[in-house]
């Protein structure tokens, strides 16, 4: 059976039927754009994370250069300091030692997806007289793909050819560009310690950075160890992916513990993109809930008029044997009723825009927007405009019950 | 007549208004209302006579001294507790009629005993049916409240206040918009309901004539009962 209460509120709500309308409207518009704010955020995030993570692991373990330091502090004793004048950085070898138990014992933390082992070297492309110096990666060509995913950046040839080809090697687009070089051509390297190599360019990749382009290039493993006269035990860098890449600070941090070298996480190597995602963040997440917050006034507006209309009403219902919180609820529901209405439609003009965005093409390597509908912002989107509007029910709804019938009926 | 059962009683009621001064509006009210009684509440204008009838229908709650409502006393009880005993004891008519604009005269009739939730919704249905046809207003059931002339408007709100059978109906100036063939009506209404149900009715009213024909008559001035009429 109905309560009597709820029939005090549908009444009242059907009597008002434009109010109710304008005021769900207004739930409707925050909700939306709070939705598809959200969901713009995820959407960019994503793409933009992706773009990071095209050439960047989540986590990368090398070797740190070291200043040179005297072997013992103190055999001499304090009155004779030991001290080296004029430090340099020590002639160590940059060498992860045992690399292979190093990766087996990586790989079998339960946190990481993926690792692979890399050789970094620095060296010039010639071609006849035009030359440019950039990075070499020497990669294990499957684990690197699974990790990047290179052959989605491939312009030109199939990235699997260097796995045939021992001194094939991947061209930026734009070291291709400056030195006119074109696939199945032949390009002569030389590395920083004067190793002078011979490779056949079977591709070229494009990636959403122009100096990388115009830098890097992909090998095999095997040849940019030779490219640094070392044998096949040398690697430089261990990159490592790991189960949530928001957590890599910290993992990095246990990863420098297990392995004994050090870490990098690719927060602390992108900080300016990661301080600009933060303050998109920040901006899309006030101005959603800006707009929730009017949508809520407007409904706590109409809600506040109702009761100073209805104070009559509320002293006889009072009178009668309705109690406070009687009062209350009948309020609030009027109040869910708006907030409900406006919330289902929010949802659904949200759903709506947010396919028509998808369907916009941007171009560059961007292609559609990159936004799709998002189920669990969606609902918290619909969460918080219960939340809210039962806050804006509420506050007035308090005040209602409140009303001394005696003040009323005397006036 | 004076061995009938006391269904409500005072024991030196006083109440003070501090706004803007400090002002005793009630001293010392001790009186005893029996069921079945038309009791009606006389005296100048300021004599106090609505800040006793509010205190009596326990919506006010600061005064001092105690009040009894069938042998219990109910003066201290929380506002949750006050509430219940209004809605199952007490009816009210007041000088306005107080009608929930938007809902049909049967609903704003109904509205109190769906509330307290003893019957059925079609028993409701059907008390107020009987409560509009000794009221001549079955016509009215389902026109909106705010579609009727005044007297039928204030025989409305006597139905809404005879809904759950309360053993005491309190009325500010019932009559007091009303003209003299409705106050007659009016009044024939309140006689039958306490001659013929045994309901204790308590009536503030100018209207001497009123006055004059209920049971008895207390008289107030300046706070205090200077005839309580036997
Ligand atoms: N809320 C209030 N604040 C201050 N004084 C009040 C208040 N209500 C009533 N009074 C004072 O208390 C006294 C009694 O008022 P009350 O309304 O009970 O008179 P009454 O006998 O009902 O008069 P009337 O016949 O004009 O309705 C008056 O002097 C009035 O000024
Ligand atoms: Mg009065």
């Amino acid at each position: 059976m109905k309560s009597v209460n709820t029939e005090i509120a549908v009444t009242h709500i059907l009597t008002r039927k434009k109010q109710t309308i304008v005021a769900s409207f207004g739930v409707t518009i925050g909700i939306a754009i709070y939705i598809c704010l959200n969901t713009l955020i995820i959407g960019t995030n994503r793409y933009s994370d992706n773009a990071i993570f095209k050439t960047t692991p989540h986590v990368r373990v090398y070797k740190e250069d070291e200043i040179s330091k005297p072997l013992s502090k103190d055999t001499i004793g304090k009155h004779n300091p030991v001290v080296i004048v004029n430090p340099k950085i020590s002639n160590i070898s940059k060498n992860l030692i045992n690399p292979i138990k190093l990766l087996t014992d990586i790989k079998r933390q339960p946190e990481v997806t993926a690792a692979a082992p890399m050789v970094i070297a620095n060296l010039f492309y010639n071609n006849g007289k035009s030359q440019m110096n950039g990075t070499a990666w020497g990669i294990n060509v499957v684990e690197a793909n699974a990790m990047f995913d290179i052959q989605s950046t491939m312009v030109d040839g199939d990235f699997k050819t260097l796995l045939s080809t021992p001194n094939g090697i991947i061209l930026g687009v734009g070291i291709a560009d400056k030195l006119n070089i074109k696939r199945n051509d032949n390009v002569s390297v030389i590395s920083s310690i004067g190793v002078i190599k011979l490779m056949k360019v079977v591709g070229f990749f494009k990636s959403s950075n122009i100096v990388t382009d115009k830098s890097k290039s992909y090998m095999n493993l095997a040849a940019a160890q030779q490219l640094l006269a070392q044998g096949p035990n040398y690697v430089t860098d261990i990159f490592v992916n790991i189960r949530n890449p928001e957590l890599a600070p910290e993992y990095a941090l246990t990863l420098g513990k297990l392995t004994g070298y050090t870490t990098e996480d690719w927060k602390a190597a992108n900080e300016l993109f990661v301080a600009g995602k933060k303050i998109r963040q920040v901006l899309f997440l006030v101005v959603s809930w800006a707009i929730l917050l009017v949508a809520a006034f407007g409904i706590y507006n109409i809600l506040n008029m109702t009761i100073s209309q209805k104070l009559n009403d509320i002293a006889i219902l009072k009178a009668t044997g309705f109690l406070g919180r009687d009062v209350v609820r009948i309020f609030v529901m009027e109040a869910m009723v708006m907030g409900i209405m406006g919330t289902i439609m929010g949802f659904l003009l949200a759903a709506l825009i947010v396919n028509l965005l998808s369907r916009i093409y941007i171009g560059a390597d961007i292609g559609y927007f990159p936004i799709q509908f998002e189920l669990p912002v969606s609902m918290t989107g619909a969460g918080v405009g219960m939340l809210v509007t039962f806050l804006a029910g509420y506050i007035p709804a308090r005040k209602a019950a409140k009303v001394d019938p005696v003040a009323i009926f005397r006036k | 007549m004076m061995d009938r059962k006391v269904i409500l009683s005072t024991k030196g009621v006083g109440k003070y208004f501090y706004d803007p001064v400090k002002f005793k509006a009630l001293d010392n009210i001790s009186f005893e209302a029996y069921q079945g009684e038309f009791l009606s509440l006389v005296g100048k204008s300021g004599s106090g006579k609505s800040t006793l009838l509010y205190i009596l229908s326990t919506m006010d709650t600061t005064y001092e001294g105690e009040l009894f409502i069938e042998e219990k006393k109910v003066t201290g009880l929380s506002t949750d507790k006050l509430a219940a005993i209004r809605g199952e004891n007490i009816g009210f008519v007041f000088q306005f009629h107080y009608l929930l604009p938007e809902f049909s005269c049967l609903k704003n009739i109904m509205i109190p005993a769906l509330k307290l939730g003893k019957m059925s919704r079609e028993e409701i249905e059907h008390e107020a049916y009987k409560r509009m046809e000794m009221l001549d207003l079955k016509e009215q059931a389902l026109k909106p409240a705010s579609k009727l002339s005044g007297g039928q408007q204030q025989r409305i709100a006597i139905a809404r206040a005879l809904i759950n059978n309360p053993k005491i109906i309190m009325c500010d100036e019932p009559t007091g918009n009303l003209d003299t063939k409705n106050t007659q009506i009016v009044f024939d209404i309140f006689k039958q309901i306490s001659h013929d149900f045994g309901q204790t009715i308590i009536a503030v009213t100018h209207d001497l004539d009123f006055a004059k024909a209920s049971d008895r008559t207390i008289e107030l001035a300046d706070g205090k009962i200077i005839s309580h009429g036997f």
